[in-house]
């Protein structure tokens, strides 16, 4: 039907091209997206979906290429500039004030003059007409800090058509939704193209993408891989086309010989400060001797997951057991007293939890261990010990340059991770948690690093590993879990998996998934 | 983003960060001082050669420029140990006020008892215990309730202003006395001053204010270049001051970094009273804290919260605090309110500003590099 | 009787003379604080206010000028303030400790230099001053009891910048509550990034906030210099303008209940001063430092949410660095 239209298409956007530094995120990105459809473009993390929406909605500048917008060019330069051509856009994390009403954060930037008695009049007489038009479901005199995240999302498609968006951009919406809130999402993107608007909806959610759209991009490492009309595919395709055939990290590794559990964690549930489920029910466990590999695509409970094992976050319930010890929600454990137990770990987030930016090497290299018997004496810190460990870490993981002195924030990214890895690695300890070990690592130290991680284990250390890279997974893990939504959705050994079943189930296509799930 | 890049910039080698941008922003400080001076209609470079003469031209001058930066090391080393645990304490006047009514409570008590090597820590622990108390209040709302450390210091000041008038004038003032001060302690309860311990040594200097607290201020600065950068301590609190997160991470619990830097911090803050009160005036009386607090803000951003640099800055607000009396003694025009105006501008140029300066030196550099 | 009634009428009618360089400096700060922006440097504004009035008046013998003078100062100190927080993306607490120590030097430092007066402006002359407004009728109205009091001494007799505060508190509650630029301020201290996505200015918001606290400031410090006082004296705000913080905060950053508890505060500060060597039949002397020391321990009890909870603006003190 929308091929049909004469009109010209809603948007057009013709070899967009961006980079940052090195990465080179958008490479020659042409779509078309046709007026009162619902086009959807799906990809992994860092495909480039996001900086592809960012530059259409005037965050970004492109390095080159042109948009089209109704069939003119349009220069976008920022978000007033997309407004005033309709387009509006409903962020992963949403932009509102939580004190003010809805009407309140609706009017904002749109009051319809200096005062807001007039205004305000007004703006309830639409939003009752969109209200009407739409059944969103929202009270305009609601305070927005008491409204349920779906509500929340809600307020924000109507800020963006009280605009009059004709374009309307949703990044990842079902993130933080309930089932039950999504499916009356997808109901309003019906009756909003319904009413001849365009919905650009971004989603790693392949069930999503065939139940709402008309047509879908596939994303992969900064280009369209492919463009579909979505009642010519099928989740399969989408899978394969979205994970791609990668060239595979080879590594020579001897099969797992997995001994007694080490790490067993049961029935653990989290929320975050929203009230959001991030951990519903988690359950599983690590035995020494083998690589247990959590996929997912990032933001379904991973994060949290090692933090609460970490024993930086506190479970609301259940059990984690590290050899003979429990951790309990009554009786938890904070980082240093895992640390005591054996269980190190490598976090995610290398610049704001596994160093401080601003120290030497030598006191990032200590961080976590600074009370070790090895550094600390009864008040002084042991200096020598201290450097020397450093610099020996440095050369047995090849740190360069080798500058204990230098700062940490000076180090490259794939150098900072190395002496990351060192550090939690130099123990041997029991257990080991490993989150994200090479994003934004060069190609050699990935390598290195992935040497390490095997060595461990064949030394008899139960290791966690989290990433969003399933190559990465496929290539170190001996167990697959698979998580979302803070589930864990299914299990399958390493032999039994192959990546478009894992691409399915962490895209929720199939829970479960033949395999036995876990608990 | 994009759009500033075009700018060409290069990140700044380290000396500069650590010196030559300070150095500038100071310099920029001083160059508006002059600006006013010039306002005022005097020559700015005459000034700066008479209170050099007057802070440094002989040995009643020395001195008393370190009689000042004794008490500017106080109050600069306790804004900086607030600042590397990433708090801001505005309490030092407050803290330094109870301080010194430690001391004074202390001497009061004791001096008729004890000899002069008892009530040395004696008095310095008292400073220590109540200036550390009057910090822990702040401190702890801040990490147990909420608020914020820099209101609830601000507030402290003013309640310990409140606090040292009703206690003069109702409760330590001396007998038949018309102005709010205690009665003099007994001599041995007077910290030596530099000058009498020179003479023991057959060196005689002219008189001044400068007391053995001088030695406490050393013992201080090294105290806390340890403490900071020599224990797991003080490792912990200057990884909290860094990230929070990441002192989560290595098992360390920022409330409790909270209360030990906010106390040490009021600790070092209180022994201005050891100075005054127990060095210079011999008696509990009020205002001996005026200024030095907040001197200790511009101290310790000027000294980029080190204790070399604390050391520095305190000489040169040493330099212009006796300097300026001298000043305004030769040219009427300037005041020595002169000094509070240079420290406000210290405080602007070298922090709130702090980084004006830095994307000319950033161009300077990359030009340079091409070169 | 008569006579107690007139203490407590002449009582209030000081508490409200006390409270007018509060009231202004208070809303000044909820501008100011409203939109982000945190003021430690209320107090700074306000002396050089009063000293920029007192010179400026003692020189033109204009009360115009002279408020003229005292409301340019403060702008050009909350201009400074505001590069420091909006354009340098400083520390704004550091920034306003700087300006009140900046100036707390400098007024002495030109006041010496300009007037050889030890640092105090000249005596001003009554044209040089706001005086007390004659209203229509007091003297027939004096000799009637409870009214005539009342009219002479607490509705009238006050000079004109005492209604300035008065009407600013309405003014305040309508212009944040009730205009547009009101719904951005308040926006844009909660979260500047709504702002921003709504295609407003952070930046262009901030600074206009920062300049009404410069006007404010600039009309509570001449207030103190030539309408309360006949010229400025030394640290004369003498920490007024941290007590009108504490009231901002008491008040919870709303204009009527700061403007409350700056007439609480005003009203300590003149029983105060009436108790003062008196004693309290039952009590005994009541220490004036307690009651001084009031405004600020109340503060903090708030602060620590001991009694009710003051939330602030939730972008307070952070620099907005555009993300995405």
């Amino acid at each position: 039907m929308p091929a049909a239209e004469p009109a010209p298409p809603a948007i057009e956007l013709r070899h967009i091209d961006k980079r940052f530094g090195t990465v080179h995120a958008n490479r020659d990105v042409s779509m078309t997206i046709a007026r009162g459809s619902i086009t959807g473009i799906v990809g992994e993390n860092g495909a480039g979906k996001s900086t592809l929406m960012s530059i259409l909605y005037g965050f970004y500048d492109a390095d080159s290429g042109d948009i089209l917008v109704n069939g003119e060019p349009a220069a976008i330069r920022n978000p007033h500039d997309a407004l005033h051509l309709g387009i509006g856009m409903v962020h992963q994390h949403f932009v509102l004030i939580d004190p003010f009403t809805v009407l309140e954060n609706v009017m904002l930037g749109a009051e319809g003059g200096a005062l807001l008695r007039r205004g305000k009049g007004k703006a309830r007489a639409e939003l009752e007409r969109l209200e009407t038009e739409y059944g969103l479901g929202v009270n305009p005199d609601a305070v927005i800090g008491n409204l349920p995240v779906g509500a929340q999302q809600r307020v924000e498609i109507l800020k963006a058509l009280y605009r009059g968006a004709a374009i309307l951009i949703l990044d990842e919406p079902t993130g933080v939704l309930t089932p039950q809130e999504a499916e009356q999402l997808f109901r309003i993107l019906q009756t909003i193209k319904a009413r001849g608007a365009t919905v650009i909806l971004i989603t790693h959610k392949l069930r999503e993408i065939m139940a709402a759209t008309d047509e879908v991009y596939v994303m992969r490492a900064g280009t369209v891989v492919a463009h579909r009309r979505t009642e010519e595919t099928d989740e399969g395709e989408l899978a394969e086309l979205m994970i791609g055939r990668k060239v595979r990290l080879e590594l020579d590794k001897a099969p797992a010989a997995p001994g007694a559990e080490r790490l067993l964690v049961e029935d653990v549930t989290l929320h975050d400060a929203r009230g959001v489920t991030v951990l519903d029910h988690v359950g599983f466990g690590v035995r020494a001797g083998e690589i247990v590999g959590v996929a997912g695509v990032s933001g379904n409970g991973q994060t949290e997951l090692l933090e609460v094992l970490a024993g930086i976050r506190v479970a609301e319930t259940g059990r984690i057991s590290v050899d003979r010890t429990a951790i309990t929600p009554a009786r938890p454990m904070d980082p240093a007293q895992m640390r005591e137990l054996g269980v190190a770990h490598i976090p995610e987030d290398r610049h704001r939890l596994g160093l401080v930016v601003s120290f030497e090497a030598t006191e990032s290299a200590l961080l976590g261990y600074q009370r070790d018997g090895a550094y600390a004496g009864p008040v002084l810190q042991r200096h020598q010990a201290i450097n020397r460990h450093c610099a020996a870490l440095m050369e047995e993981f090849d740190v360069r340059p080798r500058q204990p002195f230098l700062r940490s924030a000076n180090f490259s990214g794939g150098n900072q991770q190395k002496l990351i890895v060192a550090r939690e690695l130099a123990r041997d300890p029991t257990v080991l948690l490993v989150g994200q070990p090479t994003r934004g690592v060069d190609i050699g130290a990935i390598e290195f690093i992935h040497r390490q991680l095997i060595e461990h284990r064949d030394a008899g250390a139960a290791i966690l590993l989290v990433s969003v890279e399933l190559d990465e997974i496929m290539a170190l893990a001996d167990r697959i879990l698979v998580m979302c939504d803070g589930r864990i959705v299914g299990e399958v050994a390493r032999h039994d998996a192959d990546e478009r079943m894992l691409g399915l189930m962490m895209a929720n296509a199939r829970a479960g998934n033949g395999a036995a799930a876990s608990t | 983003m994009s759009r500033t890049d075009r700018n060409v910039r290069a990140p700044l080698p380290r000396w500069a960060d650590v010196a030559l941008i300070p150095v500038a922003n100071v310099l920029l400080a001083l160059l508006a001082a002059a600006l006013i001076v010039l306002v005022i209609g005097e020559n700015p470079l005459k000034a700066v050669r008479i209170m050099v003469a007057g802070a440094l031209g002989d040995s009643q001058g020395i001195g008393y420029t370190l009689y000042y930066a004794t008490n500017y090391i106080f109050t600069g080393l306790a804004v900086a140990v607030a600042f590397h645990a990433g708090l801001f304490n505005i309490g030092g006047e407050g803290q330094a006020y109870i301080g010194g009514l430690g001391v004074g409570l202390a001497l009061l008590a004791f001096d008729h008892v004890l000899p002069l090597a008892a009530l040395i820590p004696l008095a310095v622990a008292a400073a220590a215990l109540f200036g550390a108390a009057w910090a822990f209040v702040p401190a702890y709302l801040q990490a147990y309730r909420g608020s914020h450390i820099v209101i609830t210091t601000i507030m402290f000041n003013f309640i310990a202003s409140a606090l040292m008038v009703y206690l003069m004038v109702n409760v330590l003032i001396a007998p038949h006395q018309m102005s709010p001060e205690s009665r003099e302690f007994l001599p041995n309860a007077w910290l030596p001053t530099i000058g009498s311990v020179l003479a023991g040594l057959g060196i005689t200097v002219e008189r001044s204010p400068l007391n053995l607290s001088l030695v406490l201020a050393a013992l201080a600065c090294v105290g806390v270049w340890i403490y900071l950068w020599h224990t797991p301590w003080g490792y912990e609190l200057r990884t909290v001051g860094q990230s929070e997160r990441a002192a989560v991470y290595a098992g360390v619990k920022p409330r409790h970094i909270i209360l030990v830097a906010m106390a040490v911090s009021g600790a070092l803050a209180g022994f201005v009273g050891v100075n005054e009160i127990m060095g210079v005036q011999h008696r509990l009386l009020l205002n001996f804290n005026l200024g030095y607090g907040f001197t200790g803000i511009a101290v310790a951003l000027m000294g980029r919260n080190h204790p070399v640099g604390v050391v520095l800055a305190s000489l040169l607000f040493g330099i212009l605090s006796q300097g300026g009396a001298e000043l305004a003694f030769e040219i009427p025009a300037i005041t020595p309110e002169m000094i509070i105006v240079i420290q406000g501008l210290i405080i602007l140029f070298s922090g709130a500003l702090a980084n004006m300066s830095r994307p000319f030196f950033e161009r300077i550099f990359a030009l340079a590099a091409r070169a | 009787m008569q006579d107690a009634y007139l203490i407590a009428l002449l009582t209030l009618s000081a508490t409200i003379r006390v409270s007018t360089p509060l009231i202004l400096g208070a809303m000044a700060g909820l501008f100011s604080e409203r939109s982000g922006i945190v003021d430690v440097g209320l107090e700074g504004k306000m002396l050089a206010a009063a000293f920029a009035a007192g010179a400026a008046s003692a020189v033109t013998h204009s009360a115009w000028l002279g408020l003229a003078a005292g409301i340019v100062a403060a702008t050009a100190l909350a201009l400074i303030h505001g590069f420091a927080s909006i354009t340098q993306r400083g520390n704004q607490v550091v920034s306003g400790v700087a300006i009140n120590i900046l100036v707390a030097g400098l007024t002495i430092v030109l006041g010496i230099a300009w007037f050889h007066q030890g640092g105090e402006t000249p005596p001003l002359p009554p044209e040089g001053r706001f005086m007390p407004i004659h209203f229509p009728g007091q003297d027939a109205l004096a000799s009637v009891p409870v009214i005539g009091p009342i009219y002479g001494h607490l509705i009238g007799g006050h000079n004109l910048l005492v209604y300035v505060a008065v009407a600013a508190v309405p003014l305040t509650h309508w212009i944040v509550n009730a205009t547009r630029f009101g719904l951005r301020l308040r926006a844009v201290g909660e979260n500047p990034q709504a702002v921003d996505t709504a295609g407003v200015s952070v930046a262009w918001l901030r600074y206009r906030a920062v300049l009404l606290c410069g006007l404010l400031t600039g009309i509570a410090g001449t207030y103190m210099s030539i309408a309360q006082n006949a010229g400025f004296t030394r640290y004369m705000s003498a920490g007024q303008g941290f007590i009108a913080l504490a009231a901002l905060i008491f008040g919870k950053w709303r204009a009527w209940p700061a403007m409350g508890a700056c007439l609480l505060f005003g009203f300590l500060d003149a029983v105060a001063i009436r108790l003062q060597g008196v004693s309290v039949p039952g009590i005994g002397e009541v220490p004036v430092q307690l009651i001084e020391a009031l405004p600020y321990a109340l503060t903090v009890i708030l602060l620590a949410g001991f009694i009710g909870r003051a939330v602030a603006p939730r972008a307070s003190g952070i620099p907005y660095i555009k993300e995405h």
